[in-house]
């Protein structure tokens, strides 16, 4: 049996280091884009205190290679978080399926006992309308998962802890 | 190219839920709406390559720029594994935690406490070959934290670890054996299975201990293990 997870807490801070939200710090070759989103929680209120981790392959869709593909990011005082990061390419899925172009989401604040997982997706990549795990989300709720370019390079995918328009959350 | 070997699902209880009543911050952070299971692919069964060269190690909390911090000199160890029993080698562990007074070192903290300038209260260890880690520290105090009339969290230490795949990432907390503020803390009891509760709380440990120098605390931690089959996982994909 796995051991218990326990809320990260309002002093996770401890363990933030503004740095860890490019994941190109360490060297990495290609156009960088911004991921960045506000998170709220079930009254619309900004999350001001959560930890957003972000893991996702490089541009040729390898979790292997030389790219870090790792970030973490504190949100603020507008619930705020942003990622300098490169695009993913397409990832294998299971069987010979190909995924679309994602980046898996982690959610650590108080008040959520353990991790929240979600995806986020690129709006106009032809793989979405194919992609193995969007699939299984209810079309109506699909846009929960599809972040907008809102400036040149700039990926916009506000999250929703509960409530209207609430995020498609993962059990992974 | 072959799919990669999915992770087992949590036993039953063994996890807290995201809707924990007792807990007030849960109320309006938890999902309404049913969790979609995904099946693991690639991107939850790998991670991040988190290596001491880019990530230095920093395992002894108990001092400052060769000043001691405060109170009680501890050490804690114990091994990372999996739930086949396999020790999980080379896994980033991050430590944070409260002074000795229960005052962490962080802005957001107002707790009516001494600060103490010898103690930052974050540690970052890497496993050995045989999933041990070990760190130096010392015993935080307990605090406030106004969940509700007179509430007070049990002494803990908060634990971040990552695996070899992303789905075995994981956040948690150590408590310490004889704490009196454990069977009223909504946190910790809001694990269902008592005995996933009680692994939760580190273990007196002599073998740990420095004599005339610090008291020690053995604390595993096991993470998710892979399926007993790749097809019981994605039935219900």
């Amino acid at each position: 049996m796995a051991t218990a997870q326990q809320t990260a807490g309002p002093y996770w801070h401890m363990i933030d280091f503004p740095e860890w939200a490019d994941t190109t710090r360490f060297g990495a070759e290609g156009a960088r884009i911004a991921l960045t989103g506000i998170i709220r929680d079930g009254e619309g209120a900004p999350v001001t205190d959560a930890m957003v981790e972000i893991w996702h392959a490089d541009p040729e869709g390898r979790y292997d290679a030389a790219f870090q593909g790792f970030g973490r990011c504190r949100t603020d005082a507008e619930g705020r978080f942003r990622f300098t990061t490169l695009k993913p390419g397409p990832v294998p899925g299971r069987g010979n399926a190909l995924q679309a172009p994602h980046v898996l989401i982690a959610i650590f604040a108080r008040g959520l006992m353990r991790h929240l997982l979600t995806r986020l997706y690129f709006a106009g990549e032809p793989l979405n309308e194919t992609d193995p795990l969007l699939a299984l989300v209810p079309p109506a709720r699909r846009p929960t998962l599809i972040a907008r370019e809102t400036a040149p390079g700039v990926w916009t995918l506000d999250i929703r802890l509960q409530g209207e328009g609430e995020t498609v959350f993962l059990d992974v | 190219m072959s799919d990669p070997t999915p992770y087992a699902r949590h036993a039953p209880g063994s996890q807290p839920p995201y809707d924990a009543p007792a807990y007030g911050s849960t109320h309006r952070r938890h999902p309404k709406q049913p969790l979609i299971r995904a099946p693991h692919t690639l991107t939850e069964t790998t991670s991040p390559r988190l290596t001491p060269d880019r990530f230095p190690p920093e395992a002894d909390m108990s001092r400052v720029n060769g000043k001691d911090a405060l109170g009680q000199r501890i050490i804690v160890a114990g091994r990372v594994l999996d739930e086949a029993g396999r020790p999980v080698p080379h896994a980033m562990v991050e430590v944070w935690q409260a002074n000795a007074a229960g005052r962490y070192h962080h802005p957001g903290d107002t707790h009516d406490a001494p600060l103490d300038p010898n103690f930052l209260g974050r540690a970052r260890v890497f496993t050995d070959a045989e999933g041990w880690y070990r760190y130096t520290t010392i015993q935080p105090g307990a605090y406030p934290w106004r969940n509700h009339h007179n509430a007070w969290r049990p002494v803990h230490i908060h634990y971040s670890l990552f695996g070899a795949g992303f789905a075995q990432r994981m956040i948690t907390q150590m408590y310490f054996p004889g704490d009196p503020l454990l069977p009223l803390d909504p946190i910790f009891n809001a694990v269902p299975d008592e005995a996933a509760r009680n692994r939760l709380i580190a273990a007196f440990d002599l073998d740990l201990t420095v004599p005339e120098w610090a008291l020690g605390y053995r604390f595993d931690i096991v993470l998710r293990g892979p399926a007993a089959t790749p097809f019981e996982e994605e039935d219900h994909a």
